[in-house]
């Protein structure tokens, strides 16, 4: 049967354009324009949906985007909702969370168990015995969850956009699209979203003369089309407020950063179904449901239907529906005196029958509930209490509820507002508003058309003075509330436990009951037990009746009782408009299309990527980092350590500062001078080192590790801060790039590119210079890391290549070679460098990894200073020392992190190892315990497959211990 | 169906008493007060009252129960720790965590999933290797695995990240990680206790603590003065504001720390998987929900408040993970305080205050040592003296300058 209405004025459906779309494997038709929900419900399907917990038949319930038991999945898409889904060509869609198919839903068999599922049962049972819990919790998962993840699905990128405005109008219906003119017109940058597909808010479903609202709606966008200083964004949610009015933005395609000033909600608000047994199936709904179906999609909601009023909103409800010719069996009125408007007198031309003071008792549901056949209505009695025993059953196909709203608040309580309950309104309004928060219409608690219109007008006025662009006097807020919206206990007991109060989560009036029973008796244990509003609704539909049922248990007030606390998300958002473009910036020094086209192996090292080792064909890795490393001490490599952090200091305090942050001292250090700097935490633990050089009185050069450098930059800059010293930071990390050279050749080759003096006087060991190489000009500093007479040249980024190259060019003479971090690290292990976080941990001191040389003597303050000061009086506990492996155990050798075992106790660790060196044995460094670390013991390491291997702890460095290395001299 | 659940069917009335007394007034004296009805203050006061017979006890509570880090947390439980006393420790807690459901009659969802701590690096995963080899010295099941166990276990996972980035080199794998139902905890242990007759005080903020000679004499509160001679700080993120009352400092810095859930979805999810350089931890709940949760906001802040940042920056590191998650929807963001120490490993014990007690620094590793860190806590005040698996997390230790350091075994890089 097809349920769709003659056309009518305003529908947002285009009756042109006809799609076929299949829902549940059956196919229909439906228009462009419609959602799911609508589509479907115009082919007269009812059962779109199966609850989370009974699996109880769903219908269209609110039609506004909170229906959480109509979601469906498309096997590449999940957790869609039917009332916000366009149809369109080709969808094919299936509901989540069933077995066996919608209709025949195996798991509705959950239903006729209800008694033994009372709120929070999972806590009650499954524990014991407890070898069988992972079984019951394995079902119990299984039936959870809703819809299932395709694992297949690729990477879906969203790029983020940022937007900037002066007001940000939050709704467009007519609070929002006034307040949006009142702004404009005082010259604001307005930006106004709305999360339907088309502004007008409730003008465009809610008021029965849709002629007045229509030439309003109208009305209102013409004027706002007057201002070029207006934008509009429909289709568009303001997710979440974070603060200094930075708002998420979201709509189907991405997510727009919005920095506005100020921000106007007008939101309006959410109705709110009543609670009676059986009020969740399909053919039960809301009004606005009902109003939408017929004025959006034009499609006729039921047959024969009773409204349930508590408001002027409930006898619109019932002449949109008779209008649309459905035939309106009854008003029940849950206000004894009914309704006091000129709306009762239209009802009754109408010929629609009013009852006052009755109320829904049960709606009669149809053989396996998947539509209502009727109902039964009975009086109230003064209390408010059914009277059961005297009920009238009517036949119909529909419930059109219309019994209050809650307002949609979010935004305004993530801004930092307040709500109160108003007790002669029986709603929450607005208490207090952040500055430059402003609310109207419905959120504000006015309800009249008009009202709304003035009130946001008002708030648009009131935004323009709070921006300083509107001088003169704003109105007040128009007289709130012109009829009482809301019932203040709108939820009526029932035996048969159907009643629900949260249809996300399938809660009825007795859990609630039973939950406040065993303690949870306040609003937010309440919460976490019963699980009420934590499904994907959020609770928009459940959260304040189950404030209203929680008071009147506790015999409390709406504000004594409270509401949780209101989070981003307004809707869910897809974790991809989130993520947004994957941004993994990725540093590459300007020498690596070289590494790369001389095939090294690039690693990564934090955000950078480095030559691990050039490949050589034919050749194993091992033998290839070997061979590099025996280069560099026998003839001449270089490698690229750009990568290490650079920081410029310079200024009145920088000496001052080098010696708080660094352990040594420098207030002597000469300039063109090196020296070793050593940074502590408060801990007195190594964070880093590097040298710092000296350019002059008050401008120094520091390098930091690689993997240190961000880390020590910021300390840097907190600490200047801090101390509020007059120091100039730059971190020429990125723009500086640095080639070490290093081998007893280098000098020579270095010699041929520069004019400056680099003989052994002339440039020292630990001389520090600026050089013109290769005719770019440098920073020259000479450095020993790998052991031999080494250079480090630090050029502009952009010279860099041409600086390389002129050194492979200038080295080809002594077979100059690359080598890369493998080598490195190889090379500084042989001359016992540590290296920090790897040889060094959370917790090492400098005594414990025997660089308390670098201290400064008598340094009054330093970072770090207090606890070295305490941690020099006690005994070590570890060491950094050497260790030695006999060639032979090269197969058998630990891995860095292996344990070194004594007496079965944990006596030390690996750092650094290197299975084979240019000694011609494999050494390694470890932290031991002092009582093992004297030179020739035994020590015995746990490798991974839990055998012993046996190691000899050696001095260091390994290397050339006299450092004769660095007084090589020249060829001639 | 278990026959647990017949009773429901079968009684008119909901069968069910109340899970603890709602104590109206305050006694004028305790034997021990509690300051905090998170789950460490209610399995402390559970512990006093059944190991110690210690049961005049009040636990006074500024908000409700549970509804701090207890309730704020992602429920994660391990004890791959890096130091003999932080394993010893947490694997104390994991063994009183795999019986607590059957002890406090309360099926707390205690769920071993298995741990995963993906190492992106050849650096991370030597960390990782450290972890493991201390962890199997001390008995505790852990080991460094592939990218292709990983894999194997996890199928949706990208091992490339993206492909922009380090891919994963392998991981620490321990398999007894597990989560639970967090308020349950708290719920479970405030019923345990209630039923040996400790008063849990709700909405009873304490105002001030009086110390005499040295000693505590009693705690103000908004609702009157109580005399005891034992008070316990059980209030992690709030340490700082309680710590002052009786002029002791601490180390302590407190930073926000954010989470999220999506909707539900059909479990696919099995372990825990955590993500050092993507500074994520996920988890799939049993009601089909993935938590996710980060490292630190990087400012010291007292505040609760969500921000965009972080549910940006938290699915970008998912997708970078789970590339097929890029339609799933985040449902609801939110923040807890975490109180930090230096060394990453808790405050506990006697201090130099006689009768105060401190349970605090409880940063990201507090819901975990719940139960043990109750028990201890327990015998401290019980016998005025450090429980011997507490004593290295002794506040005195920052003025001894014998941390414990634990910030290898931090799940994120903070």
């Amino acid at each position: 049967m097809d349920r769709r209405l003659p056309p009518r004025d305003g529908e947002w459906i285009d009756r042109s354009q006809s799609v076929e779309f299949r829902f549940e494997g059956a196919t229909y038709r439906g228009f462009e324009g419609d959602v799911l929900s609508s589509a479907l419900w115009a082919n007269d399907v009812r059962l779109l949906g199966r609850s989370f917990k009974y699996h109880r038949p769903r219908g269209v319930y609110s039609l506004a985007g909170h229906d959480a038991n109509l979601i469906v999945e498309d096997g590449i898409r999940t957790n869609m909702r039917g009332d916000m889904l366009a149809v369109s060509s080709g969808l094919d869609v299936r509901s989540v969370n069933t077995l066996g198919g919608l209709d025949r839903d195996r798991l509705s068999i959950t239903g006729r168990f209800g008694e033994f599922l009372p709120v929070g049962f999972y806590y009650k049972a499954f524990h014991t015995p407890r070898r069988l819990f992972p079984f019951y919790e394995n079902q119990m998962r299984k039936v959870a969850g809703l819809g299932r993840i395709n694992s297949a699905n690729q990477r879906a990128n969203s790029p983020k956009d940022y937007a900037f405005c002066d007001l940000l109008v939050v709704g467009a219906g007519p609070a929002g699209l006034a307040g949006a003119i009142a702004a404009a017109e005082q010259g604001l940058d307005v930006l106004i979203v709305d999360e339907q597909q088309r502004p007008g808010g409730s003008l465009v479903w809610q008021w029965a003369d849709a002629a007045t609202a229509r030439e309003h709606l109208e009305g209102l966008l013409e004027q706002l089309a007057a201002h070029d200083n207006v934008r509009l964004w429909c289709g568009t949610q303001a997710a979440g407020y974070y603060g200094d009015y930075w708002v998420a933005l979201v709509d189907d395609t991405h997510l727009t950063k919005l920095r506005a000033k100020s921000m106007l909600v007008a939101t309006g608000c959410f109705e709110q179904p009543a609670v009676f047994q059986n009020n969740d199936l399909p053919g039960v709904m809301l009004g606005s449901a009902a109003q939408r179906l017929i004025q959006l999609y034009a499609v006729k909601p039921f047959d024969r239907a009773i409204v349930l009023a508590a408001n002027s909103e409930g006898y619109r409800v019932a002449l949109d529906l008779n209008e649309a010719g459905v035939d309106v069996a009854a008003i029940a009125d849950l206000r004894r005196d009914g309704e006091a408007t000129e709306l009762a007198q239209r009802v009754d031309d109408a010929g629609i029958r009013v009852y006052r003071g009755y109320c829904v008792y049960e709606a009669v549901p149809a053989a396996g509930n998947k539509r209502i056949r009727g109902a039964t209505i009975c009086a109230l009695d003064e209390k408010g209490v059914p009277r059961s025993e005297a009920l009238t059953r009517i036949d119909c196909d529909g419930i059109a509820m219309s019994i209050g709203w809650t307002p949609n608040g979010g935004l305004i309580y993530q801004a930092g507002g307040r709500f109160t309950h108003a007790e002669h309104v029986e709603q929450l309004i607005p208490q207090t508003l952040s500055p430059g928060t402003f609310a109207a219409g419905r959120v504000n608690g006015v309800f009249g058309l008009e009202s709304q219109i003035d009130d946001g007008y008002r708030a648009g006025l009131a935004a323009a003075a709070h921006l300083g662009s509107f001088t003169g006097d704003v109105p007040p807020s128009p007289s709130h509330y012109e009829s009482p919206s809301s019932h203040p206990y709108p939820i009526i007991a029932h035996k048969g436990k159907k009643n629900f109060v949260d249809l996300d989560e399938d809660l009825h009036l007795a859990d609630f009951e039973n939950a406040h029973q065993e303690g949870y008796d306040n609003v937010e244990l309440m919460k976490r037990f019963s699980t009420v509003g934590m499904g994907p609704s959020q609770g928009k539909l459940s959260n304040i009746n189950a404030v209203r049922i929680l008071a009147r248990l506790n015999g409390a007030t709406i504000n004594q009782t409270g509401t949780t606390t209101s989070r981003p998300f307004h809707q869910p958002v897809p974790i991809r408009h989130l993520a947004g473009r994957s941004f993994h910036p990725q540093r590459r020094t300007p020498m690596n299309h070289w590494h790369v086209r001389h095939n090294a192996e690039m690693v990564y090292a934090g955000a950078w990527l480095r030559p691990e080792y050039y490949r050589v064909d034919g050749e194993s890795r091992d033998d290839s980092i070997l061979r590099e490393a025996t280069h560099v001490r026998n003839n001449v490599g270089l490698i690229d350590v750009s990568t290490l952090g650079k920081l410029q200091i310079s200024g009145p305090d920088s000496v001052e500062f080098l010696e708080r942050i660094y352990t040594g001292r420098f207030a002597k250090q000469q300039v063109g001078r090196l020296r070793y700097g050593l940074a502590c935490d408060e801990t007195g633990v190594i964070i880093d080192d590097g040298v710092i050089g000296r350019f002059s009185e008050d401008r120094f050069y520091v390098t930091a590790t690689s993997s240190g450098a961000a880390a020590q930059y910021r300390e840097m800059q907190r600490w200047a801060q801090i101390w509020n010293m007059d120091v100039t930071l730059v971190n020429a990390t990125g723009h500086l790039a640095a080639i070490n050279l290093a081998g007893p050749c280098c000098r020579d080759v270095l010699q041929e590119l520069t004019s400056t003096d680099l003989s052994a006087t002339a440039f020292p060991y630990l001389a520090l210079g600026e050089a013109i190489v290769a005719e770019v000009s440098a920073k020259l500093m000479r450095v020993g890391f790998v052991g031999e007479l080494g250079y480090e040249i630090h050029v502009p980024a952009s010279q860099a290549m041409h600086v390389w190259e002129a050194l492979m060019q200038a080295g080809e003479r002594f077979g100059i070679r690359p080598f890369g971090v493998e080598a490195q690290r190889l090379l500084r292990l042989e001359k016992g460098h540590l290296i920090v976080s790897q040889d060094t941990d959370a917790l090492t001191s400098p005594f414990e990894a025997d660089v308390a040389w670098a201290i400064g003597k008598n340094k009054t303050f330093f970072v770090g200073a207090r606890s070295l000061a305490i941690l020099r009086k006690k005994p070590l506990t570890r060491r950094l020392v050497g260790l030695m492996f006999a060639a032979s155990d090269a197969g058998t050798l630990p891995e860095e992190c292996n344990l070194i075992i004594a007496n079965d106790e944990l006596v030390g660790r690996i750092t650094s190892i290197a299975p084979r060196s240019t000694l011609g044995y494999p050494i390694a460094m470890a932290l031991l315990s002092p009582d093992l670390a004297k030179i020739g013991t035994t020590v015995k390491i746990r490798v991974d497959g839990g055998s012993l291997v046996e190691a000899v702890v050696a001095s260091m460095p390994f290397y050339d211990p006299e450092n004769s290395r660095q007084n090589v001299q020249a060829e001639s | 169906m278990p026959h647990r659940l017949l009773k429901f069917a079968l009684s008119k009335k909901h069968p069910e008493p109340r899970m603890f007394r709602a104590p109206t007034e305050l006694k004028s004296e305790y034997d021990a007060v509690i300051i905090g009805g998170g789950g460490h203050g209610l399995a402390a006061a559970y512990y006093l009252a059944k190991d110690h017979g210690i049961t005049n006890v009040a636990i006074l509570e500024k908000g409700y129960i549970g509804g701090g880090g207890t309730g704020r947390n992602t429920a994660i439980i391990r004890s791959n720790y890096l130091t003999p006393e932080g394993i010893r420790f947490y694997q104390g807690s994991v063994e009183l965590f795999q019986d607590l459901s059957r002890e406090l009659n309360l099926n707390l969802f205690y769920s071993k999933r298995g741990h995963f701590t993906l190492a992106h690096s050849p650096a991370s995963l030597r960390t990782q290797r450290w972890r493991a080899e201390v962890n199997k010295h001390l008995g505790i099941d852990s080991r460094v695995v592939t990218p292709e166990f990983i894999k194997e276990t996890v199928p949706e996972i990208d091992l490339h990240v993206g492909g922009h980035q380090a891919p994963i080199h392998g991981a620490l794998y321990h398999p007894p990680g597990a989560v639970a139902r967090h308020d349950a905890v708290a719920w479970g242990y405030a019923r345990g206790a209630d039923r040996r007759g400790v008063e849990i005080h709700q909405r009873t903020a304490v105002t001030d603590i009086e110390i005499r000679d040295g000693a505590v004499a009693g705690v103000h509160t908004d609702k009157g003065f109580i005399k005891t001679r034992k008070v316990l700080s059980a209030v992690a993120g709030w340490t700082t504001h309680i710590t002052p009352m009786v002029g002791l400092r601490t180390p302590l810095v407190i930073h926000p720390l954010q989470a999220m859930v999506t909707e539900p979805l059909k479990p696919w999810l099995n372990s825990i998987v955590v993500s050092a350089s993507l500074h994520l931890y996920v988890s799939q709940s049993s009601r089909g929900e993935l938590v996710a949760g980060a490292s630190l906001d990087p400012y010291e802040l007292i505040s609760m408040r969500s921000t965009l940042d972080f549910a940006e920056g938290m699915s970008t590191g998912l997708l970078d993970l789970f590339p097929c998650l890029g339609d799933i929807k985040v449902l609801r963001q939110w923040a807890g305080l975490c109180d930090m120490t230096p060394d990453f490993s808790p405050i506990m014990g006697v201090t130099p205050i006689k009768g105060f007690y401190i349970d605090a620094g409880w940063g990201t590793w507090g819901f975990k040592a719940t139960p043990i860190s109750g028990k201890t806590m327990a015998f401290t005040m019980a016998e005025d003296r450090d429980h011997k698996l507490i004593e290295a997390f002794s506040l005195s230790r920052f003025k001894r300058l014998e941390l414990v350091g634990e910030k290898g075994a931090a799940s994120v890089g903070h």
